[in-house]
């Protein structure tokens, strides 16, 4: 059992993942160097898989570095860039080297990357995907063929709380669950009154004791950044009072910053929320004080990593 | 009997699209969900995704990939709810999971295949 699936299991631990910063170059050094200032703080990191529509090193590559170097990863996989042999093969050859927690998306379309011209796959979809992967934690391909031993994954999902049909994306969630997802990241969500409405309904129909949901917090540098994310990231949208709030404040960095608290104690405060993802732009070590500030740096999911950091450090 | 079948095959995949072409844009799978998706064809969605709308659909609810165009699933959920005379098992069947594409089956009549049952054939790990 991974360590996040253990957390998931254990009533009343708060989780916090982050994601890895993007890696292009550099050797397993500039994993290290990426892990250093946010592996202390979380309990698991996300490698992500050619971030919106952008080829990086690959998702594979990094959640095999992160887990040699002694740190939990979470192996995102997208539906855009490999069929489902190809899929299929990914996940339990990273499983090989101990990537046990696989999360599953649709991910963004070609379109939304700087080589537009490429061919898209989209082979399976989102949900597809979850009970793929799911089938592959219970021994078999997608054919039928046995693995065995069957590799030991924990699979989760991602959804928009904030993108439309708003009616339907609990129903959605719920086929995710139904599909085999046991943890949910969600997508970063500027509208809190969609965010609660959404755990709202969850929590009402008994979902949210069946999956750990994690909203994601993202700590950026402004207002341009914000605005950024408004206008060019599918699927997000920023609400014009938000953007004109932290746009007139004196001190961006810090207005920033104090935005994603208030994010992050929003979401922790909604009923049947396990945790948070962060997604930090701004590498500045705003991720430490963030776990810090929200109370959650001694929390038991952290004493077990501060050894487990400890034992980084040294493979540091 | 054969070489008879083999002919009416292709005639049928005919007159099928000649029919939900202009209709729905149908895109021959060979495996027709519209019913389960408020007569709205997946394999218009840019994702061909089979089982609802991504995360990036646009708070106009435009496509994330085409911006002029409204989501094929937001459009496919409205109506699955909406859409008058819709027997109720079709209503729910947005809910279903569906599974991956059969990409052998493109080209063909889909009326063929949910005749044969063809179409409702899944690989064994899937089930």
């Amino acid at each position: 059992m991974s360590k996040l699936a253990t957390l998931a299991a254990t009533p009343g631990a708060i989780i916090v993942t982050a994601e890895l910063p993007i890696v292009d170059s550099g050797g397993l050094d500039a994993v290290r160097e990426r892990l250093e200032p946010i592996a202390p703080f979380v309990d698991a990191i996300n490698a992500t898989d050619n971030t919106a529509g952008h080829a990086h090193a690959s998702n594979v590559a990094v959640a095999i570095a992160i887990a040699q170097l002694g740190v939990e990863p979470i192996m995102q996989v997208v539906c855009r860039d490999k069929n489902r042999l190809a899929i299929e093969a990914d996940i339990v050859g990273a499983a090989l080297f101990g990537v046990r927690n696989i999360c599953c998306l649709t991910g963004d379309d070609v379109t939304a990357g700087d080589e537009p011209e490429a061919r898209r796959v989209f082979d399976l979809d989102g949900p597809q995907l979850i009970r793929v992967a799911t089938k592959l934690a219970s021994g078999t391909y997608l054919s039928g063929r046995r693995l065995d031993p069957a590799p030991d994954l924990f699979v989760g999902a991602v959804e928009n709380a904030a993108a439309p049909p708003l009616a339907y994306r609990t129903a959605r969630t719920v086929k995710k669950l139904q599909a085999g997802a046991r943890f949910f990241q969600l997508q970063i969500c500027y509208h809190a009154d969609r965010l609660e409405s959404y755990l709202a309904t969850l929590h009402r129909i008994g979902v949210t004791k069946q999956a750990a949901f994690l909203p994601t917090v993202c700590l950026i540098r402004g207002a341009k950044a914000l605005r950024f994310m408004h206008d060019h990231v599918p699927g997000i949208d920023v609400p014009a009072s938000t953007l004109a709030e932290l746009a007139a404040a004196p001190d961006q960095r810090e207005a920033a910053y104090q935005l994603a608290l208030g994010q992050a104690r929003h979401a922790l405060a909604q009923p049947g929320v396990r945790g948070i993802h962060i997604t930090d732009f701004r590498h500045d070590g705003s991720v430490g004080r963030l776990v810090t500030d929200l109370g959650l740096a001694d929390r038991a999911g952290t004493r077990e990593q501060e050894n487990h950091a400890h034992d980084t450090a040294v493979a540091l | 009997m054969m070489r008879g079948r083999r002919k009416l095959l292709p005639v049928l995949a005919v007159a099928e699209h000649a029919v939900k072409g202009p209709i729905w844009g149908c895109k021959m799978c060979g495996q027709c969900v519209l019913h389960d998706t408020g007569m709205t064809c997946p394999m218009n969605c840019p994702k061909t995704l089979r089982n609802g709308p991504c995360g990036g659909v646009r708070e106009d609810g435009g496509c994330e990939v085409k911006p002029e165009m409204q989501c094929v699933w937001l459009k496919g959920y409205e109506r699955s709810q909406d859409l008058p005379l819709l027997p109720t098992a079709w209503r729910n069947g947005f809910h279903h999971l569906r599974p991956p594409v059969d990409n052998q089956l493109k080209g063909d009549s889909s009326w063929v295949n949910l005749f044969t049952g063809r179409d409702r054939r899944t690989p064994s790990g899937w089930r």
